[in-house]
């Protein structure tokens, strides 16, 4: 698939979800497995996102900075500390980890 | 009710400034996906919603070209939510036919919250216009900034921007977990998409790290003795 074309169709994909809302009477979605596996979904798409984020390299598993970078964010975020100062921090960390050398 | 009018607005404004942060980062970190600055643009004119253009964007990085139906499909499931806040604004908005396609746009997390939470049907309309007008506005500015910062700078991993992207993800989902059902969906989803990252091609353990929540979801959550 060309990029553009991915872009295109992702929009419209993500656009129908916003139209279907407004197009469908609000009982349909009222049924409470319905909503429990949307909301879930979230979840675990979110979840697995970081952990490949986390931990894919070109082959494989990697370990490297961005791992503590991550476990920095989690805390961050558990204190409840704005996004932005959690990315920019853990950003931080994992740039770091790598001018030290300590974490390739 | 020209004070409530004022803090309407005041909240917009400030929910927009605070999205148009967030926007820049998705706009460095896209910078490091190699997509160019239109397609990151078109990212957020077009699919304008957080969560779905950081996974586009994130299944994209590792995979390159060969993961683009994954990441379509991503970014689709991430829109669902999208998918009932139109179902609550839509009588709050009461629009007909076309009509409906313009508030569709900006049917996002920002602009049904600030609205649910005014009182009145007037106040509620005019929060979910000015929120998402201004979410609009920033998010897209930001992206372009934040896409011209993250490529001047280059080399992402030396300034940690790789990790920038999975500690966003960490931000995103933390509120989300509140629950056991949504701790245990977080845990298998996240072990499930690692597990699963070295044998299948990228984006693909993503998407059947969601099976969880078709599962999990499919049980209705029983409290535990002792729980609460």
């Amino acid at each position: 698939m060309n990029t553009w074309w991915a872009i295109l169709l992702g929009s419209l994909a993500v656009y129908s979800w916003k139209l279907l809302g407004f197009l469908i009477p609000e009982r349909a979605l009222s049924h409470p497995r319905v909503s429990r596996i949307a909301s879930l979904m979230t979840v675990a798409l979110l979840a697995a996102l970081v952990g490949v984020q986390t931990f894919a390299g070109k082959s494989g598993i990697v370990l490297d900075a961005r791992v503590p970078a991550v476990v920095l964010a989690a805390l961050l975020a558990w204190r409840k500390v704005p996004f932005i100062v959690i990315v920019v921090l853990a950003a931080g960390l994992a740039a770091l980890l790598r001018f030290l050398g300590w974490m390739a | 009710m020209r004070s409530a009018k004022g803090s309407v607005f005041s909240v917009s404004l400030g929910v927009g400034l605070a999205t148009g942060l967030y926007g820049i980062s998705f706009g460095a970190i896209a910078a490091t996906s190699h997509l160019d600055i239109w397609q990151t643009m078109a990212l957020s004119l077009l699919m304008f919603s957080g969560g779905s253009q950081f996974a586009f964007i994130g299944v994209f990085a590792t995979g390159g070209t060969a993961s683009l139906g994954a990441a379509v499909a991503s970014a689709w499931l991430l829109g669902v939510r999208n998918g009932f806040y139109a179902v609550r604004m839509a009588p709050i908005l009461n629009k007909v036919g076309l009509a409906k396609l313009i508030p569709a746009m900006v049917t996002i997390d920002e602009s049904t919250l600030v609205s649910i939470s005014q009182e009145g049907i007037k106040n509620q309309r005019l929060g979910f216009w000015l929120t998402g007008g201004f979410v609009y506005l920033f998010w897209n500015a930001a992206t372009l900034l934040g896409f011209i910062l993250g490529n001047a700078i280059g080399d992402v991993s030396k300034f940690g921007l790789d990790a920038a992207a999975a500690a966003a993800f960490v931000a995103l989902i933390w509120a989300r977990l509140d629950t056991f059902q949504a701790r245990l969906v977080a845990l298998i989803a996240i072990s499930l998409a690692v597990a699963l990252t070295p044998a299948l091609p990228a984006g693909i353990p993503v998407l059947v790290a969601g099976i969880s929540a078709v599962v999990i979801g499919w049980f209705e959550a029983r409290p535990k003795a002792g729980e609460r």
